[in-house]
């Protein structure tokens, strides 16, 4: 290869200034091989085959991190939906399994482990139910372990059961882990079409669908798009649009050749990419940066969904190009908490949770990483959550919900988390009820475009 | 495997000296280098092979920041694939 000075300078740039990393190396495990009619059988196997197959995940992933020269910052397994394989098991079970795989997690040296997952969207087996009980606790008990339930599917409708259920158990994880500013709810998200090899947390699992084992990777760059913006400044839309497009191109590229390394030294398949911006609390690591930096003097104000909208898709088209199995959530997130430029946002009155919403329509999940008052009612919650899936459900893409109602905090306060999961100020609500609505429970009916065999 | 080194820096006398002083310890093979001032620093690639390598990557990797600590300098290795992977369709 000829050395092309401006090439290599420009990744060099992108990893040291612009905080290009590999967000995440995701080990999707099927633990359906460990159902037993004796759930703590069925715990021990999972412990086992968790430890036995991800035992060099981490070592693999900063060695390749290393030869790269970029970072990769976090190794995580995925496991099959645990509702599905506790067999027998009740509330206690359940618990026992999740003890199990925070123990594999703390084992293997991982940041998370996801998969402590229920799919009710069309309705519950006696297990879900079981199952859905026994998350607060079980978030409470536990370090790595996150969780995440999906309420609703184009193709199925939207469980409003399972929704009016989710409020209350929100609610009971937030108090659970008051000590901790209600921590256990920034690992749970309720999701509606939910993806079934997404690498990001809390909402990773390892679908049904999905082989034995496989490795799914998350790249994220926010930092380096908006530098990339930095050189088109006051040009046409267009010019943003191909921009982005070029960068999230190259991002992908990176992740993509991280990944099929993992699998060759894993001996384990490469499934896919998930090209997602995914901020962190740093400064120049922000996607509120990066719709400022297209000319919005604050996140949140008009034209935000727009440029929103645009970003999601440009980086999504890039991603496509670069990499044959994108997959995943891949686009933008826009967790609150998680992003420098939305919490000021926040702070500065310019961006409230109604504008998130319809963000939420066009970015690649939903309202995440959201403090809200820890005295809210449970049903508001879950009509929050309603809402989240009626857009995914409608517009056929994912949505979720990740909020935190955080405990004995009121409008005004701040919810420190502190590393990667940040700092949320505590937004307003409506504070009308929405009660009578969500207690009528139920089934909203698939809309008429999932009709399409 | 073939890796590019980057030396970034003010200039100074003995920079080549001490990269390829590591290099011939190793037994690794200079196939290519360039040097430019770019905004006043002093920027040297390097495209070698470490097809004979005595060593760990990683261990090469920790001598050259070493040496580029002691001149002052920064000194990465990074494997060549990332360049080719994101700049080339």
């Amino acid at each position: 290869m000829p050395l092309i000075n401006k090439d290599i300078l420009e990744t060099i740039k992108m990893i040291e200034r612009d905080n290009l990393d590999i967000r995440t190396t995701t080990m999707g495990i099927s633990l359906l091989d460990c159902v037993s009619h004796d759930p703590k059988v069925t715990a021990q196997r999972i412990y086992d085959k968790i430890t036995k197959k991800a035992h060099n995940l981490v070592k693999t992933a900063e060695e390749i991190g290393k030869e790269f020269g970029i970072p990769v910052i976090n190794k995580r397994v995925a496991v099959t939906p645990i509702s599905l394989i506790g067999g027998k098991a009740d509330k206690d079970d359940y618990i026992e399994i999740a003890a199990a795989l925070d123990r594999a997690a703390l084992e293997l040296g991982i940041d998370f482990i996801g998969g402590y997952s229920a799919l009710v969207h069309k309705g519950f087996t006696n297990n879900d139910i079981a199952f859905i009980d026994s998350i607060p606790q079980a978030l409470a008990e536990t370090e790595k372990v996150c969780s995440s339930v999906n309420v609703g599917s184009t193709k199925a409708g939207i469980n409003m059961d399972a929704i009016k259920m989710l409020g209350y158990i929100i609610k009971e994880t937030a108090y659970l882990t008051r000590e901790s500013e209600s921590l256990g709810c920034a690992k749970f998200v309720a999701f509606a079409n939910a993806v079934e090899d997404n690498p990001f947390m809390a909402g990773a699992f390892h679908g049904v669908g999905e082989p034995e084992a496989v490795i799914n990777v998350g790249v994220s760059g926010p930092g380096v798009v908006k530098s990339a913006l930095e050189k088109v400044k006051g040009r046409s839309i267009d010019e943003v649009a191909e921009t982005i497009k070029k960068t999230a191109f190259k991002i992908t590229r990176a992740g993509m050749l991280v990944g099929n390394e993992m699998s060759k030294r894993t001996n384990i398949p490469f499934g896919i990419m998930d090209l997602s911006l995914a901020p962190t609390p740093k400064v120049g690591d922000s996607v509120a940066e990066i719709l400022e930096i297209m000319g919005l003097e604050k996140c949140g104000t008009h034209g935000t969904t727009a440029a929103l909208a645009l970003l999601n898709d440009a980086v999504k088209k890039g991603g496509i190009m670069a990499c044959s199995h994108v997959g995943g959530l891949s686009g933008a997130f826009i967790p609150v908490s998680e992003d420098a430029g939305m919490i000021d946002a926040v702070i500065c009155g310019a961006l409230t949770f109604d504008k998130l919403e319809a963000m939420t329509s066009v970015c690649s999940v939903g309202l995440d990483m959201i403090a809200v008052c820890g005295d809210v009612p449970e049903s508001t919650i879950s009509a929050i959550i309603a809402d989240e899936a009626a857009i995914g459900v409608i517009n056929n893409k994912t949505t979720a919900v990740r909020i935190i109602p955080a405990y004995g905090k009121k409008i005004g306060d701040v919810v420190n988390f502190g590393g990667l999961l940040g700092k949320a100020p505590v937004m307003a609500i409506s504070e009308y009820s929405s009660e009578e609505f969500i207690m009528r429970g139920g089934r909203i009916p698939a809309p008429v475009h999932s009709f399409k065999n | 495997m073939k890796a590019v080194i980057t030396v970034i820096g003010k200039d100074r006398t003995g920079i080549i000296y001490n990269v390829s002083k590591i290099l011939y310890h190793h037994n690794v093979n200079i196939e290519d280098l360039n040097q430019t001032i770019m905004q006043d620093n002093f920027t040297m690639l390097m495209l070698v092979n470490c097809a004979k390598m005595d060593c760990t990557f990683e261990e090469l990797k920790a001598a050259l920041r070493a040496a580029g600590e002691s001149i002052g300098m920064s000194i990465r290795i990074q494997r060549e694939d990332i360049f080719d992977a994101m700049h080339k369709i």
